[in-house]
């Protein structure tokens, strides 16, 4: 029972693997690369715009809406990060309808790279916002004594999103591996739905949380701070 | 009883545990948190973009304690490691015990 796509190698040389995370992620990468450059080679304004380019301002619209949302005044500003981070993650777990894929996140090793790219962004965000000063004296928010607790909850917050996605995406996989052994197709059809609708939601909670941490490391000390999820 | 078998009971046993408890707990607090969102939904629909996503966000937060028990159960049961050391240790064992 394989647990990670990381299992299946397909190809070796001395201390590198060629495995199957890193095949499905760079075909993931040239699919989404390649499909937007086709789609936003002659962008229009108006009305008589391709099918393809009103999908992406949808998907555009939607996610500037949702970050604004969240409390970032800027949502433009941090598009390009938060934007990849939901493409990635939803275009990784709706590509599980074509058969003999594995989504790369099914893996801790993606799921880690993802975390501590959040985990190096706060801090950069932040700094651009509040100017590095400012930035540090928000660990000593809201009193000194918590400024052990808040370097704890850094860490924390990244290993939970990194286990979170991994989990969702790995229990999805494998229940369906496990179903297909036991019983007729429909049920590994039905949970493969599921599995579709949970990667989805875990996209947006993934980019939403996120969106959270940045907002709550850029805002600045006289607004009120908002409680941020911790788990 | 030699090791290896205690290490396989134990094993079992905790992942029935593990499992059992981390579904239990979950469920209760996200019945909770979707009661509680209903009926703040039926105080004020137009507010029902906001309670949704909120209510979402906190599913996932109760939702990753749960997947934690199961990542926890999956080690256990498809990559334990002192199974496999145990498993380990005893090959050699038998190996030496033939020669």
């Amino acid at each position: 029972m394989r647990l990670t796509p990381d299992a299946l190698i397909f190809w070796q040389y001395g201390f590198f693997k060629l495995n199957a995370t890193i095949v499905f992620t760079w075909a993931l990468m040239a699919v989404l690369v390649l499909g937007a450059a086709l789609i936003t080679r002659r962008l229009v304004t108006g009305h008589q715009r391709s099918r393809w380019q009103n999908l992406l301002e949808i998907v555009v619209t939607a996610i500037v809406s949702q970050i604004k949302d969240v409390g970032l005044k800027e949502p433009r500003r941090y598009l390009w990060f938060l934007g990849t981070l939901f493409l990635f993650v939803a275009a990784s777990a709706l590509a599980t309808v074509i058969p003999g894929y594995e989504p790369p996140t099914a893996s801790l090793s993606t799921t880690t790279a993802l975390a501590l790219c959040v985990l190096v962004a706060v801090p950069l965000f932040g700094i651009s916002g509040q100017g590095l000063l400012g930035y540090l004296k928000s660990y000593l928010r809201p009193t000194p004594i918590m400024l052990p607790f808040n370097l704890i909850s850094e860490a924390t917050r990244t290993l939970a999103l990194a286990v979170r996605l991994f989990g969702n995406m790995m229990s999805g996989a494998m229940i369906i591996a496990i179903l297909l052994s036991i019983t007729p197709f429909v049920f590994p059809v039905v949970m493969t739905v599921l599995g579709l609708l949970t990667g989805m939601v875990q996209a947006y909670i993934f980019t939403i949380l996120a969106a959270v941490y940045i907002a709550a490391a850029t805002r600045s000390s006289k607004a009120a701070t908002p409680s941020v999820p911790d788990a | 009883m030699d090791a290896l078998t205690w290490i396989a009971i134990a094993s079992i046993v905790m992942v029935g545990l593990t499992t059992g408890f981390g579904t239990m707990a979950p469920a209760l607090a996200e019945g909770k948190a979707v009661s509680v969102t209903l009926s703040a939904l039926a105080q004020q629909p137009d507010a029902s973009a906001t309670i949704t996503r909120t209510l979402f966000v906190g599913l996932a937060m109760i939702e990753s304690t749960a997947i934690y028990c199961f990542v926890v159960s999956m080690i256990l049961i498809f990559a334990n490691p002192f199974w496999n050391t145990a498993l380990a240790a005893a090959g050699q064992a038998a190996q030496a015990a033939g020669k």
